[in-house]
């Protein structure tokens, strides 16, 4: 809501400046949101009254004119708008004006003739951007008088960010009532007085839906001038509003609704056919809208017809084919109060918005009606002339009031201050807000303008609001009761975004939403869900994996010619099945190994690495892995990875194809894990440690290069005597001294018992025994 | 005339083995002195020779020698081993200013951070931690917050909505409704994730960051809610000239409801929270009898405070993820 200062501190003036009632307007829960001046400053710019204009004997283009300022003495002033005219007022800036741009203004000589001043157009001036020939001023303006002052230049234009409860400060008389409330000036608000009534015209209406309508006041005005222009005040105030002057019947209809917050509607009686009907709408029936928009109408619409044809959606937008024209002479006039449920959620799903809908699907005064049909009828009769009617008021079933209870206590345990009953009440007198009392306690009868009053919490705000939110104090802090659990054997996402930090990975946060083209190239078989509404065509899907978002990151930091990236990011991706999110961590590892160094060889990261990584991440869980395609990772590099044998997420190297179409300089390293495999952990339980000494034995042995060496050491551990501490793989060899298609796995196997010394006997059965499982198993041969 | 001549031969054998720079010339020399035909050696054999009256002396006087000659090689053989350990040293010296074989240190996003911080500053006061779907159904994060179907108040979020008839949460609302349909109270957590909506410029993102709070007791009231809320900034910016208001607002779900705007020192209100005391419909939706417990709930915006703590003025930043600029935060 944009309003002019002027205008309300015409209704209510508080002893406070702009910034002051700003100030207390945002304190009291309506937030201005911006203040700006009605013009921009300049100075010495006063009313200028054309009286001849000549041609200029040295110049095609330019003109001489005289000018009337209000002195015995006429100006002289040269000039090249195509608008000048004799008789025309208009802004004019006297020797030593000041206009906005810093610019003086000097009596000159053009082309041999002086001009001792100079007349403006609306952009000179900084009132517009209209530069194509001079501001006209309203006729009436007394030659010579201060434009400032003439056109109430120094006015502020402040807008309010209004929140959805206050729909009765959508109006002058509404934010006047407020200022009162919360300054304590006293609010006068327009009287409105009935009109004289001096036609017999009416118009028979019929409300098929009270309960869609349950008021509808109306009257018919005949004999109008439609076409006399609206009066510079009235002008003013709408444009200050916001709101574009049209013809002066409809600024007097959207005047009404800016200063009482009666939306209104004038139609053309000529093109009324009939009795007024209020229904819902037909199945089949259509209608063209002001703004040029053709509705297949809904049965849950609600209209305003005639007898022939629907005129217009009711409370929301009325239809082009009835609304007022230039030579419109009859008007019918309505002001009605539309049932908010039947206005809500209309306009979203018609896609767009009116002043009208906007106060009514938050709620309009259903006392409102008649007072806004008189105050326009007034307004009307004033400015086109005219005979009103008399006013039809049709009411049926209008929002019952009911008392609202508020005990003091109540205030107190909610808002953690005692305040006096006395206090309560006085708040309620400023607010206006009919109450008894029984005891310390309140009954109060919400006023038809606030639809924010329904239970006992909302008089709690409205008295913490007049008392005032920085009165109430801070409590002093509490003593915690209970101490917060902290399980030792869950481990959070924080732990392991930390660990995967200390590991050398930088966290990164990518959008949930990503290009459906990304997806659908990492996996072409892939269905994420997809996003109604995106925000952009490239973020139109939900992510089913963390891989879009890192590879986004990757292609920036490339770009940015960065040599090493090693990223990851925590977060929920999403699966279209039971909108499945459960939270992934996913990694992608870039460039060198290491950071470039005198003390390392420069080389790829490769799988082991990251694998590493991985494995020091989980511990103490196990981390293992098997291979298993995935259509991003390269075949012969891509593995399912599985904590405590538990499937858990993938790791290996982007797809060739994808380096390709993402135009890497070079394959990334990539994995997924899920959290939840890697939350949960043993609680450790201490066991003395054995003292005897440890024995080693390694053992050599050739395997098909087909057999994962996990499964040779899985076969092991299952079979392995209590004796065994330690089997670990510590050479991979592959040369031409071995037969095709095998590779020489080196494992290094520590015993140790714990009653006494293992002997050479003792070890070599045990890697005896373990060397018949692999022979067995694997068909594995000794080196 | 004998000591001169065992003078002369004492300092001969000095003068040899100061000269000796290694062990096996140093054992040479000591040979032609004190081996077995040394010249001391040799003095000591001819003594028998003497007449018995000069024997002692004579005897006594090479003994002294002897022992002056022994001092100085086990002197010199020191000396010589310490030499040779000094060499060694020093050929095995490092350049120790070269930087440390490494591989270079990770990070924390600048968001994860701050929201580690708003948690364990809120844990320090009983609240634990919830977390909730951000693919939301209409009930959890519209209805039960009391803000039914077609409510004006729905327009204050421009909601992303999914294929299924779902949407993405608009608040963290939802994760205290989920936590209280689950949950007796009293009740005290916060709730930090991430939020959906259809808005993108300088200062906004369409996915951001919220913190939810709730705490449902017996007598929790507003003045309780500005008691946590200042102490959490005071303690979140580790100033002492952090100025709040609380200024009356409307959110469908708390009522009294408030924006929290700060600012330090004399600086321009900053938005940082809405909040109020819980709307009794929303106790009542998760069947917590309102005339019995009461508390308050809000939700802040951590971007904006990572902003302010590390000084970044383009929310844009943090999700653009350029690494030296994340770096910054490790």
């Amino acid at each position: 809501m944009k309003f002019s200062e002027h205008w309300l501190r015409s209704l209510v003036d508080p002893a406070l400046d702009t910034a002051g009632l700003c100030d207390a307007l945002t304190m009291a829960g309506l937030e201005v949101e911006d203040v700006a001046a009605a013009a921009p400053p300049f100075s010495g710019v006063v009313v200028g009254r054309i009286e001849s204009v000549e041609k200029h004997p040295d110049a095609d283009r330019l003109r001489v004119c005289t000018v009337d300022v209000g002195s015995p003495e006429r100006l002289t002033i040269v000039c090249g708008a195509p608008n000048a005219a004799a008789g025309l007022l208009v802004p004019c800036a006297l020797d030593g004006a000041q206009l906005p741009g810093d610019m003086t203004i000097r009596r000159t000589k053009m082309r041999g003739v002086e001009s001792q001043g100079m007349l403006c157009s609306a952009r000179e001036l900084g009132l517009s951007e209209d530069a194509s020939g001079l501001l006209e001023l309203p006729r009436g303006l007394a030659p010579g008088r201060d434009l400032r002052q003439a056109l109430a230049l120094d006015d502020a234009l402040i807008t309010i960010k209004l929140t959805p409860n206050r729909p009765d400060c959508l109006s002058m008389a509404g934010i006047a009532r407020e200022v009162a409330a919360i300054t304590g000036a006293a609010a006068a608000l327009p009287s409105i007085e009935p009109v004289t009534i001096d036609s017999d015209a009416t118009r028979n209406v019929r409300v098929e839906d009270e309960d869609a309508c349950p008021r509808f006041a109306s009257r018919v005005i005949e004999g109008i001038d439609a076409g006399a222009p609206t009066p510079a005040w009235m002008k003013e105030r709408i444009e200050r509003s916001g709101i574009r002057s049209i013809s002066a019947v409809v600024d007097i209809t959207n005047y009404v609704m800016l200063e009482l917050g009666q939306p209104l509607h004038a139609y053309d009686a000529r093109l009324l056919d009939g009795d007024v009907v209020v229904r819902f709408a037909r199945e089949g029936e259509t209608l063209t809208l002001l703004n040029g928009q053709t509705l297949a109408l809904e049965p849950d619409l609600l209209l305003v017809c005639d007898s022939a044809k629907p005129l217009g959606l009711a409370g929301i937008m009325g239809g082009e084919h009835s609304g007022i024209a230039g030579d419109t002479t009859t008007v019918f006039l309505e002001g009605a109060f539309w049932n908010p449920a039947v206005i809500q959620g209309k306009m979203r799903r018609l896609g767009f918005a009116s002043d009208a809908g906007y106060r009514f699907e938050r709620g309009v005064d259903f006392a409102l009606g008649p007072a806004g049909v008189e105050r326009a009828t007034q307004l009307i009769v004033d400015i086109c002339g005219g005979r009103a009617g008399p006013l039809s008021d049709l009411t049926g079933p209008l929002p019952p009031r009911k008392p609202v209870l508020l005990r003091s206590t109540r205030v107190a345990r909610l808002l953690g201050i005692a305040l006096a009953p006395d206090a309560i009440a006085d708040v309620f007198r400023r607010l206006a807000l009919p109450f008894t009392r029984q005891g310390d306690d309140f009954v109060v009868t919400p006023p038809s303008y606030r639809f924010d009053i329904a239970i006992e919490e909302d008089l709690v705000e409205e008295v913490a609001r007049i008392h005032g939110y920085d009165a109430i104090p801070t409590a002093p802090g509490r003593h915690l009761q209970r101490m917060l659990p902290a399980p030792e054997s869950v481990r959070s996402v924080g732990q392991l975004r930390r660990h995967l930090a200390a590991l050398d990975w930088q966290e990164v946060i990518t959008f949930s939403f990503v290009a459906s083209g990304v997806e659908a190239a990492l996996d072409p078989q892939g269905k994420p869900l997809a996003v109604l509404n995106p925000i952009a065509a490239q973020l139109d899907v939900m992510r089913t994996t963390l891989l879009p978002g890192l590879i986004e990151v990757l292609q920036t930091n490339v770009k940015r010619r960065l040599p090493r990236i090693r990223i990851f990011e925590a977060g929920r991706v999403f699966a279209r099945a039971d909108f499945a999110q459960p939270t992934r961590i996913g990694g992608l590892a870039f460039g060198p190994a290491d950071p470039e160094q005198w003390a390392a060889q420069l080389r790829h990261v490769d799988f082991f690495d990251v694998k590493g990584d991985l494995e020091a991440l989980a511990a103490p869980l196990s981390l293992t892995t098997r291979s298993m395609p995935r259509p991003w990772l390269h075949p012969g590099r891509s593995a399912e990875v599985l904590i405590d044998r538990k499937a858990a997420g993938w790791l290996g190297e982007l797809h060739p194809r994808l380096v390709r179409h993402f135009e890497l300089p070079s394959a990334p390293i990539v994995f997924e894990l899920d959290a939840a495999a890697l939350a949960t952990l043993p609680l450790p339980v201490g066991h003395a440690v054995s003292r005897f000494p440890v024995v080693r034995r390694d053992m050599a042995i050739i395997i098909n290069e087909n057999i994962a060496v996990q499964d040779i050491l899985d076969a092991l551990n299952q079979m392995k005597p209590a004796s065994v501490e330690t089997l670990r793989v510590f050479d991979v060899y592959r040369g031409a001294e071995l037969p095709a298609g095998r590779k020489s796995v080196a494992i290094l196997v520590l015993m140790r018992d714990t009653q006494r010394t293992l002997t050479d006997e003792d070890s070599e059965t045990v890697v005896a025994k373990l060397l018949s499982t692999v022979q067995d198993r694997f068909g594995a041969t000794l080196r | 005339m004998q000591q001169d001549a065992l003078n002369a031969i004492v300092d001969a054998a000095l003068a040899e083995f100061a000269a000796c720079t290694d062990p096996a010339s140093l054992e040479n020399a000591k040979a032609g002195y004190l081996g077995k035909a040394g010249a001391l050696t040799t003095r000591l054999k001819a003594l028998g020779q003497l007449p018995p009256a000069e024997r002692a002396t004579a005897g006594a006087g090479i003994n002294a020698a002897k022992a002056k000659l022994e001092s100085a090689l086990a002197a010199r053989r020191e000396a010589l081993a310490e030499a040779k350990l000094a060499a060694q040293l020093a050929a095995d010296a490092l350049d120790v200013s070269l930087q440390g074989r490494g591989r270079g240190n990770g990070g924390l996003h600048p968001l994860t951070r701050t929201l580690e911080r708003i948690e364990s500053l809120f844990r320090s006061l009983g609240f634990d931690v919830a977390d909730g779907p951000e693919i939301e159904d209409d009930f959890h994060n519209f209805t039960a917050l009391n803000t039914p179907e077609n409510h004006p108040a729905r327009s204050m979020h421009d909601t992303f909505y999914v294929d299924g008839g779902m949407v993405l949460r608009t608040h963290t609302s939802p994760i205290q409704v989920r936590w209280m349909e689950t949950h007796a109270p009293p009740i005290r957590i916060i709730a930090p994730g991430r939020v959906y909506r259809v808005d993108s410029d300088a200062t906004h993102s369409p996915m951001f960051h919220q913190v939810e709070g709730l705490w449902i007791a017996d007598d929790v009231s507003f003045a309780d809610l500005k008691s946590v809320f200042s102490e959490f900034l005071r303690n979140f910016f580790e100033r002492d000239d952090v100025k709040l208001r609380f200024r009356p607002s409307f959110f469908p779900f708390t009522e009294p409801s408030a924006e929290i705007d700060m600012r330090f020192g004399d600086g321009g209100w900053l938005e940082i929270a809405g909040c109020g005391q819980v709307h009794p419909n929303v106790l009542r939706m998760v069947n917590i009898d309102p005339e019995r417990w009461q508390g308050f709930a809000f939700g802040m915006g951590p971007d904006r405070l990572a902003m302010l703590r590390y000084g970044v003025d383009d929310l844009r930043l943090f999700y653009e993820n350029d690494l030296r600029f994340l770096r910054q935060f490790a």
